[in-house]
């Protein structure tokens, strides 16, 4: 047993184990739909249909997959050091601040394409900052990262409604959120993207902050694959006393993979606040912070991996809004109980069908050598 | 603040302690057997649900307590199967749990109940009653001061109360005066060790993963049965985590666990006697600093800054038999 797992050919290890750990995950939540006494294979299909169904589902399912990947980059850049990030929601929600007084202070003054930038850098800054002292106290106080990183999104709630009311909130109005942009706060939609392929977008809100996001996912596989803070990053991750031997500064990389991965956090605040809502309201993140973790688990922390990842839990939750409106029992938080299986089957039991698998593969493997041998 | 809101303060602290005692103790075995328990939060509010919805189906607080324990025990079960058979990355199986609690308990809720992820209202028979005096307590209650302390702030709380507050030297006894205890400690520190004595690792820690189950049961089925009369959505509110800090600040010792979740429990108290009022020489303190205040106290602990923490060795690592 000095290697417990056989070498398996690419296809099988990278894609028929995760989608045999994907399809357990969804069979189970299956069994739940038929707990709550829906048919699981009519919500299966409204969720389809409502995802991909028409231009409008489609762009939905990419305004969420937006979300997704930021949040799931985020995830990933720290599973990568071996750190645990849980809370790229509050990284998120923190970064709204960055986007919010980017568009408040120059939506009217400046146009679309000069507001952007700001905002792109503000929310990365906000979002690294909420991340910065869960990493120092990681790095420096030796305090663990997944609870700090869980009581500052506890945090995060409670000081963003504060802010909401007391900086945010225009005077005589009730609601904790801001007033609506001008024009410069708005992203353009993505509208011609769709129409390419001959999709009428319509109302959805699937804006540039999409694009935005591809190219974080590219710069992150440069990072991570192709940089020399990338090469650190994983030596850490892979073991870390290896890396203190190579010389390099454990510290500073804790330090630095969080504030990269807050700042990734961060920029999920611009797809809803700039890209949709057009201003900033309370519990905008809407959890899309935690789907991160399960993206990233299942895209195996590869950037590609995370998009293709984010775009199915893009057609959960707009799927899952169909099924919500047919079936009044099933709500969102269905997407959640999803998530928690997908985190369970594709990260913590991700070796439950290995066993099973690699021997069918060696079967075949002695069976077609068999018949070579006959053959000769 | 005067005396009587003091007197309440206290009494508050006693009562919010007891869900953290008993999670942090469930924490304190599994951690001290080698498995990190990220789950407990999931646990809690699953058994929250299950107590409190077993109650209103039969009208029974028995059996919503039987509930209660059997589901949080199940959820162990499958956190064992994932972090001691499978090996698998504990904080993940941990996070998962904690996922799968909190979006089945308002869809299965929903379908159940139909009260935006509520459950019934318990009726007062149905609950735990809340009034088990001490004895003596009204003998005792004219002594000012210390009649006070020992009638209205030790006496009339729920036998889950005492239950509570006695686990912990039964806990400090059983880890550190039997032999399934030395094993437990040896497991979480050396498992290569406890292998070679013959003792199955995998045995023990699924031991003490499943009796942790039992106890965050208990304190679930406080929750949803004692202190409040039913369940509602994410009422766990981070406790599990607070426990599992408040371990982490007790050093893995059981009679430390006693003055962190004491600790914990009084700022809970406080910062809900305290809202809405003015501190002398602050003014008026935002409410979201009093809800945000024992995370913030949480981070602070953990920072270390009172002392150094030191896991059981072998915490978070799963136990490999053959190299």
């Amino acid at each position: 047993m000095s290697a417990p797992f056989a070498r398996l050919p690419n296809w099988a290890e990278y894609g028929l184990i995760p989608l045999v750990n994907l399809l357990v995950a969804f069979l189970i939540s299956g069994l739940v739909v038929l707990f709550a006494g829906e048919n699981p294979l009519r919500a299966a299909y409204l969720m389809v249909y409502g995802a991909f169904g028409s231009g409008e589902g489609i762009g939905y399912t990419l305004f969420y997959a937006t979300n997704f990947i930021f949040a799931g980059l985020a995830v990933a850049v720290a599973f990568h050091a071996g750190l645990f990030n849980i809370g790229a929601e509050g990284q998120a929600y923190i970064g709204g601040i960055g986007v919010a007084a980017a568009c408040l202070l120059f939506d009217n003054s400046l146009p679309w394409f000069l507001v952007f930038p700001l905002a792109i850098i503000g929310s990365a800054a906000m979002g690294a900052l909420w991340a910065l002292i869960p990493a120092w106290l990681q790095a420096y106080r030796g305090s663990h990262i997944v609870i700090t990183t869980i009581m500052f999104n506890y945090i995060a709630q409670a000081f963003m409604l504060w802010m909401l009311i007391n900086v945010f909130k225009p005077l005589g109005q009730m609601a904790p959120q801001s007033r609506t942009f001008g024009p410069g706060g708005h992203l353009p939609k993505l509208d011609w993207l769709l129409s390419i392929v001959g999709l009428d977008n319509r109302n959805s809100p699937f804006n540039l902050s999409f694009l935005l996001a591809l190219l974080a996912a590219w710069l992150v596989w440069l990072l991570i694959w192709r940089s020399r803070l990338g090469y650190e990053i994983r030596t850490m991750g892979h073991s870390p006393s290896a890396a203190r031997y190579a010389g390099i500064f454990e510290k500073r990389i804790i330090v630095t993979t969080m504030l990269i991965s807050g700042a990734l956090a961060g920029m999920l605040a611009i797809n809803s606040i700039m890209g949709d809502q057009h201003r900033i309201q309370q519990d905008f993140v809407a959890g899309a912070g935690f789907v991160g973790i399960a993206v990233a688990l299942m895209g195996r922390s590869h950037p590609l991996g995370i998009i293709l990842a984010s775009i199915l839990f893009g057609m959960l939750y707009q799927g899952g809004a169909e099924i919500a409106f047919e079936m009044p029992n099933i709500s969102r938080d269905m997407i959640v109980v999803i998530q928690g299986l997908v985190i369970l089957f594709a990260g913590a039991l991700e070796h439950l069908f290995r066993p099973a698998i690699t021997a069918a593969f060696v079967r075949m493997r002695s069976r077609s050598a068999a018949t070579e041998t006959a053959g000769a | 603040m005067d005396y009587g809101e003091i007197i309440s303060v206290l009494q508050g602290t006693i009562r919010m302690s007891v869900p953290l005692i008993l999670t942090a103790l469930a924490g304190l075995y599994a951690e001290r057997s080698g498995v990190v328990d990220i789950g407990l939060e999931g646990k809690l509010l699953a058994a929250a649900f299950a107590g409190a919805s077993a109650a209103a189906f039969t009208g029974s607080a028995v059996l919503g307590l039987i509930a209660a324990v059997f589901c949080s025990v199940c959820f162990s079960a499958i956190h064992g199967f994932a972090s001691i058979t499978q090996r698998g990355d504990q904080i993940v199986s941990g996070t998962a749990i904690n996922f799968i609690a909190m979006g089945a308990t308002v869809i299965i809720g929903q379908a159940w109940f139909n009260m935006a992820g509520r459950t019934p209202s318990l009726p007062p028979e149905s609950k735990f009653d809340g009034s088990w005096g001490l004895p003596f307590a009204d003998l005792v209650a004219p002594i000012p001061f210390i009649g006070d302390i020992y009638a209205r702030v030790l006496s009339g709380h729920y036998w889950l109360t005492y239950l509570a507050y006695a686990l912990i030297p039964i806990t400090w006894w059983v880890l550190y005066r039997t032999r399934f205890g030395l094993r437990l400690r040896a497991v979480g520190e050396n498992p290569g060790a406890v292998d070679t004595a013959g003792i199955s690792v995998t045995r023990l820690r699924y031991q003490a993963v499943l009796l942790g189950g039992v106890f965050v049961g208990l304190a679930g089925a406080f929750l949803s049965m004692a202190v409040s009369a039913g369940f509602t959505k994410g009422m766990s509110a981070g406790k599990g985590f607070i426990a599992l800090a408040a371990l982490v600040f007790a050093n893995w010792k059981p009679k430390n666990i006693l003055f962190t979740c004491l600790l914990f429990g009084f700022l809970d108290s406080l910062s809900i006697a305290m809202q809405g009022k003015t501190l002398p020489g602050l003014g008026a303190i935002p409410v979201q600093l009093w809800q945000a205040l024992p995370y913030i106290l949480t981070v602070i602990l953990l920072a270390g800054f009172i002392g150094k923490a030191v896991p059981p060795k072998a915490s978070g690592r799963a136990y490999v038999k053959e190299r």
